[in-house]
């Protein structure tokens, strides 16, 4: 339990994190969620209650033990907390030279790693104030990580940030965390964007932890709290993609179905891309456009005839025809492909030709058709989608490019 | 009965005699600002401890060199500029002081021993809290509101070690320096004015400078500069690093107040630390 000014903010917490995954503490802004956050790193102490680290009380903890478990841990601040009079080289070095024996050159040599992994090459000798708000999110996220840190909190990463640089943020954090296997808590509002990237979901509510789980067991989930919850996603639109968020589109589909009782079946079409070779190739950024512009193609194309859709993971696209049949939305899908090919793909080699200077790269659109019964959950439809994918649509290197 | 108990009785008898309201009307305006007082004199000095403790530790001479550098050298122009019109002045003014009583000639003395034993040591502490005093309070609370301390805790590294640790070191080795030089411009100062404005031989200036002036009086001089240095590195710092905690601001507000306050109590702590020290060494 926690309180300040005999108000209490963290009432009744039972809260576990599991390793390697990504948790994301979710719910009202100022229900708590930094504050829950800091005391996992020892910020702020509880009024009662323990924090529990591998099964030990932290609060047991001599003091050789808690600097081992404090140096288990990065925290990446909502503000960045980069450090002014120092330039971004400094501000990443800073933890290794105050709290390591290593040699000026591995300092260097591991600092310039991070770097450069962040794309910070060029600002390397830049101050904080001469930094755009994304470069110092970077800088913060390379001095988190310096350290190898097993466990890094996240409090609120992408605050103030526009949809596209939301995402990028998102998608380094999702991208460092396989890359260098830490299990990280991130503190975020950004519904439903932040869900794409989490392997578990913890909703704060009123200073009670409400759910925590996975977000398909949330939304098979009832209850008071959790229901307001996720209606309160209804209103929230995918913003990246300009799609309807997951609950809105629940909503949508039960709706549909409810109006035209006599169209108990409807065509669904999963449209898939390799985001994570995408984003190796590409980077962030331009990953993250090449999904919008395909989000956007699709919303588009289907929305015209009655289709509507949704971002179901980072690089899956979910689109429901009611009262199509198989054949129909099989015709829809290949002109829908043709148009893809030539409108949108083949612009966006041109693009990243231009912006990102790769000439040589692929992009295959996949696709499911499947028919779907009103009986049906959503999870078969996806996996039935699944299981049909095809290419409908690439691009591949110069001069390359076939429609499916 | 237990001291609970014991307690509410007690609370309750003079609740019902209605002295309760009577005292704490008459004894809370003055009563709390004086806890408040002594509260925070005793963090300020637990605040000190732990600094000091920190000076010593690995890494720390490149940081403590850079404030030297910059509570010190940086302070040179300022204190050579205070000290060289203070000495005019008093040259000026003891001149037309002591030449009703025929004594002009011992102006030297006079003028030494008032900036080696009192002025130089004050003045110089002065001039120093206005200057590196007031940006140690307003860096310190800028640090705090921006999490910049929060991040270097996070990171494992002692926030007081690693800010406080080498202000405090730098202030107790720059401050008798600058006293020192305070000092010797300010009888150049008195040179100036009594010699080769008012026409005081200058062999006797000379000669009193040297002949009145004991090593006693440069001990104590730069015993008091030393701990002018502790008073104001201390209070400086205490006040921005824990200016998240005030109750009568927040934000940027509160760094503004918590420098105010920082350069007031320091000036006045050193006019109280001057009285004491002096009354010890005399």
């Amino acid at each position: 339990m926690k309180g300040f000014n005999s108000h209490a903010v963290l009432d009744g917490i039972n809260l576990s994190i599991y390793e390697n995954q990504i948790s994301t503490i979710s719910g009202k802004s100022g229900g708590g969620k930094s504050v829950l956050l800091k005391h996992i790193i020892g910020l702020i102490q509880p009024d009662s209650g323990e924090i529990l680290f591998e099964g030990k009380p932290v609060r047991n903890m001599g003091k050789k033990e808690w600097d081992d478990y404090r140096s288990k841990i990065g925290y990446m601040f909502q503000g960045n907390a980069l450090f002014d009079s120092m330039n971004v080289f400094d501000n990443v070095a800073l933890p290794l030279v105050q709290t390591t024996n290593l040699s000026r050159k591995v300092i260097r040599q591991k600092v310039m790693n991070r770097i450069e992994e962040m794309a910070l090459t060029e600002a390397v000798n830049k101050y904080p104030s001469e930094l755009s708000g994304g470069m110092q999110k970077r800088v913060s996220l390379a001095r988190t990580l310096v350290t190898d840190p097993k466990i890094v909190l996240f409090d609120e990463p992408t605050t103030g940030q526009d949809p596209i640089r939301k995402n990028v943020i998102l998608s380094m954090i999702a991208n460092a965390r396989k890359r260098f296997g830490f299990t990280a808590v991130l503190v975020s509002h950004e519904v439903p964007d932040v869900y794409f990237i989490s392997d578990r979901i913890v909703i704060l509510w009123e200073g009670r932890i409400a759910f925590q789980g996975a977000y398909e067991e949330m939304t098979k989930l009832r209850g008071p709290v959790v229901d307001e919850f996720l209606r309160s996603l209804e209103g929230f639109q995918d913003e990246l993609t300009g799609l309807m968020s997951k609950e809105m589109f629940r909503s949508r589909y039960s709706v549909e179905l409810s109006i035209g009782k006599k169209k108990s079946r409807v065509s669904a079409i999963l449209f898939s891309i390799d985001f994570d070779s995408l984003e190796k190739e590409l980077g962030h950024e331009a990953s993250l456009y090449t999904l919008k512009a395909l989000a956007e193609y699709t919303n588009r194309y289907f929305g015209t005839i009655g289709g509507f859709s949704a971002r179901h993971s980072r690089g899956e696209i979910l689109t429901i025809l009611p009262g199509a049949e198989l054949e129909e939305a099989q015709q829809l899908l290949s002109a829908y492909s043709q148009g893809l090919q030539k409108n949108v793909l083949e612009r966006i080699r041109d693009v990243t030709r231009r912006y990102v200077g790769i000439g040589c790269f692929a992009i295959s659109v996949n696709a499911g058709l499947t028919e779907a019964n009103v009986t049906e959950e959503f999870d078969e439809i996806i996996q039935e989608a699944r299981k049909k994918q095809q290419t409908v649509a690439t691009v591949l290197c110069e001069g390359g490019g076939q429609s499916g | 009965m237990n001291e609970d108990v014991n307690g509410i009785i007690i609370m309750d008898l003079i609740e019902l005699s209605g002295v309760n309201n009577k005292l704490g009307r008459f004894f809370g305006p003055i009563g709390r600002p004086v806890m408040d007082l002594i509260n925070n004199l005793g963090a300020a000095a637990i605040f000190f401890f732990f600094a000091c403790v920190n000076i010593f530790h690995r890494n720390q001479a490149r940081e403590i060199i850079a404030q030297v550098f910059y509570i010190g050298a940086k302070s040179t122009g300022i204190v050579v500029l205070v000290s060289l019109f203070t000495g005019m002045v008093l040259g000026l003014q003891l001149y037309y002081t002591l030449i009703r009583f025929g004594s002009e000639g011992v102006l030297g003395s006079a003028i030494a021993l008032s900036l080696v034993r009192e002025l130089g040591p004050v003045l110089t502490a002065i001039v120093i809290t206005a200057r590196a005093g007031s940006a140690m309070a307003a860096e310190m609370g800028i640090l705090r509101i921006s999490e910049q301390i929060d991040a270097l805790y996070t990171m494992r590294i002692d926030p007081i070690r690693y800010l406080i640790s080498p202000r405090i070191a730098a202030s107790m080795i720059s401050f008798p320096f600058l006293t020192a030089f305070f000092d010797l411009v300010g009888i150049i100062g008195g040179y100036l004015t009594g010699v080769l404005l008012l026409g005081v031989n200058a062999s006797s200036y000379f000669y009193r400078v040297n002949y009145s002036l004991e090593m006693v009086d440069v001990r104590g001089g730069f015993i008091k500069s030393f701990v002018f240095a502790i008073v104001v590195s201390t209070i400086c710092c205490y006040q921005g690093y824990f200016c998240h905690m005030r109750s009568d601001s927040h934000g940027a507000k509160s760094v503004s107040l918590a420098t105010t306050s920082a350069v007031v109590i320091s000036c006045v702590l050193i006019l109280i630390a001057d009285y004491v020290v002096t009354s010890f060494i005399m």
